[in-house]
């Protein structure tokens, strides 16, 4: 395996990354640069960026909210490639696209991964690409490019199931907290927190990061005691949804996450 | 060629299960259990009972004297129409809700376009005595008052879905939402040939009692199990799916897809999906769909709640695709005609659903020998209103 930002990422930081999503073309057509550089200067680890889709069926009325605001701004694949073809001049975080399988499927797979490879991109999460059609048709493309492919699992992923995503990722493993789509909270529930305890004592290869429900310093801190990071989207998207103040607000919003003392320590 | 589904769930390039990792777990328990369950003889022994002394079956195979004569051919209706609730839609609720309870499941999800299948799930839920809920776009809970006045009479809980175009399309995107959010006590029963594998092809087999009764009533009143021509409208397919079903390898039987075509295959406003669709991904299978060329999904029109999908069956996909099946579009005008013409030469109010089937005769080469069966989906008393103002805006008499 090539250098991969990454791997390099959770070598150098092995605790408490934190990987914020936002949707590509929101709130405005040309927000996408100043996000992700904001996001750097603020202390973020990870980015995921979210290519807005018109059926969005994982997520939640929030994430929705922006994939269809995003659309109407005029954003597509072509046009975020296009705002990503410099990004690495300024962004050295490592940086993930996200999106549903059709839009991907439309531009035409192997086309994607090559513009995706070109512009810096580190990781692809399709959630709702099969497993099996991973290893038959989309692996040899995803390493031909050298991009990691990030998969997701739940309370309800069986053990035999999670080893083998272990088996086929080299980035992280996306564990969803709980059953739900995106933009609800984390309860930190008993069966929850013995989801993550069954996890964390299955001593995976690869890093885990939560995801689903996160959305403030409590939560955020809650998920590092299990894994090595979590995941914030719609809690993100409200915050870059305010109609002023977009870099001091994200600013802010990443401080309160990231910097004091734990809650739970 | 073989026109019935593979292992994975495919119709030649058409089908499989291309759904996120919060839906595997349901949907492989489905996968792994539901031709063991359906086909185990105590199942097929309550199925067969209830089909018969609850749905009513079989249904009518009438032989349509007037449209025959007119049309210059021999003209059988199925009588789905008269099956409980008034559509096909029970036969695959009836099918389903047994699972769900082989299953263990105690809630039971659905959405609804027309309202016929969200009907024909709350009846068989307060048959078995299990909580419903029904996802139903607003726009189609206006169109379709009389079946949210049903479904709410039946005990089940309509939720009027406002995200997107506010019809089916959005209503089944919340039913899938409901259920990644509730994996483990509810069991999703989609309502057509649609969605990730095992459905479509589960679906298929509880329709598939349509073909098969339409094979013995055709022996007796023709002497042949086999029409010419097998007539069925598409929205996602699931009438056309259990009216193909036993002729799918039948090459001597023409099957006839007819679609909407709303204001015109070309005008914008249309669910002519074989048409203007193109390969792609919606609600977990790979068929064929109206989308732009970035890949999202097309909001679709049509007069007719039941066939305003974007997408068709992925077996659907797969017979236009090979040319198995002839398929038409029919615009709202043609199909509004068809509702007069079959109202007033049959004494049948027909769905609209079905009116475009109807509409579709005038378009076939049909010769006097020819032996057509049109499965007339369903009934009409639900879109009274709607054809009440149609007639009254285009001044029919």
């Amino acid at each position: 395996m090539m250098y991969n930002k990454i791997a390099q990422l959770f070598k150098n930081q092995p605790g408490r990354s934190l990987n914020v999503y936002f949707t590509a073309g929101f709130p405005e057509l040309e927000s996408t640069t100043t996000i992700l550089q904001t996001l750097q200067e603020a202390g973020a680890d990870l980015v995921e960026i979210g290519m807005p889709y018109s059926d969005p069926l994982a997520d939640g009325p929030t994430i929705q909210q922006s994939n269809t605001v995003a659309l109407n701004n005029g954003m597509s694949i072509k046009k975020l490639f296009e705002q990503l073809n410099n990004v690495r001049d300024t962004v050295t975080l490592p940086i993930i696209l996200m999106g549903y399988l059709n839009p991907v499927l439309q531009f035409g797979f192997e086309n994607f991964c090559r513009e995706a490879a070109r512009v810096g991109v580190d990781g692809l999460i399709i959630p709702d690409m099969p497993l099996v059609e991973y290893e038959e048709e989309y692996q040899a493309i995803f390493e031909k490019y050298n991009l990691s492919a990030i998969f997701l699992i739940t309370p309800q992923t069986s053990e035999d199931r999670i080893r083998k995503i272990d088996d086929l990722t080299n980035a992280f493993i996306y564990m969803v907290s709980t059953a739900s789509t995106t933009g609800n909270t984390v309860a930190g529930t008993d069966n929850q927190l013995a989801y993550f305890e069954r996890i964390k004592q299955m001593n995976l290869k690869n890093p885990k990061l939560i995801g689903f429900g996160i959305s403030d310093k409590k939560s955020f801190d809650l998920a590092c005691r299990y894994a090595e990071g979590a995941i914030i989207g719609s809690a993100f998207i409200k915050v870059i949804q305010q109609p002023t103040g977009l870099q001091e607000n994200i600013r802010d919003f990443i401080y309160l996450i990231k910097s004091g003392e734990e809650i739970f320590s | 060629m073989d026109f019935s589904v593979d292992e994975r769930g495919y119709y030649g390039k058409f089908g499989g299960a291309y759904i996120p990792e919060m839906l595997y777990p349901n949907v492989e328990e489905l996968r792994q259990k539901y031709l063991d369950i359906i086909y185990e003889p105590s199942f097929q022994e309550e199925l067969d009972e209830l089909l018969r002394d609850y749905v009513g079956r079989p249904t009518p195979l009438y032989y349509a004297k007037r449209l025959s004569e007119k049309f210059n051919t021999k003209i059988y209706l199925k009588r789905e129409d008269l099956a409980h609730t008034g559509a096909h839609k029970i036969n695959n609720t009836v099918g389903q809700i047994l699972l769900a309870k082989r299953l263990g499941k105690k809630r039971i999800i659905a959405e609804t376009g027309a309202g016929q299948h969200g009907v024909a799930t709350a009846t068989v839920c307060a048959l078995a005595g299990l909580e419903c809920i029904v996802y139903m776009g607003q726009i189609d809970t206006e169109r379709q008052k009389p079946n949210v006045a049903r479904m709410k009479l039946l005990g089940a809980k309509v939720i009027p879905v406002t995200s997107g175009s506010q019809t089916l399309k959005d209503a089944t995107n919340e039913a899938i939402r409901d259920w990644i959010s509730n994996p483990e006590d509810t069991h999703y029963i989609i309502g057509s040939v649609v969605g990730p594998h095992p459905y479509p092809d589960m679906v298929a087999r509880f329709q598939a009692v349509i073909s098969a009764e339409v094979r013995q009533q055709l022996l007796y009143k023709e002497g042949t199990e086999f029409p010419n021509y097998v007539v069925a409208c598409v929205g996602g397919g699931s009438n056309a799916a259990g009216a193909f079903y036993h002729y799918l390898n039948e090459p001597a039987v023409n099957l006839v897809a007819v679609e909407a075509a709303g204001h015109g295959v070309n005008s914008g406003l249309s669910a002519a999906t074989s048409v203007l669709g193109s390969l792609g991904i919606i609600h977990g299978s790979k068929t064929l769909l109206m989308q732009t060329e970035d890949g999202q999904i097309v909001e679709p029109h049509s007069i007719s709640a039941g066939l305003d999908y974007p997408g068709i069956g992925p077996m659907h996909a797969h017979l236009y695709d090979s040319g198995r099946a002839k398929f038409y579009a029919i615009t709202d005008e043609e199909a509004m005609q068809g509702v007069v013409l079959c109202s007033r030469m049959e004494g049948i109010i027909p769905a609209i659903e079905s009116a475009h089937a109807i509409a579709a005769l005038h378009y076939m080469q049909l010769k006097p020998d020819d032996v057509v069966v049109l499965n007339l989906s369903g009934r009409g008393d639900k879109d009274l209103q709607t054809i009440i103002n149609y007639l009254d805006e285009h001044d029919v008499q």
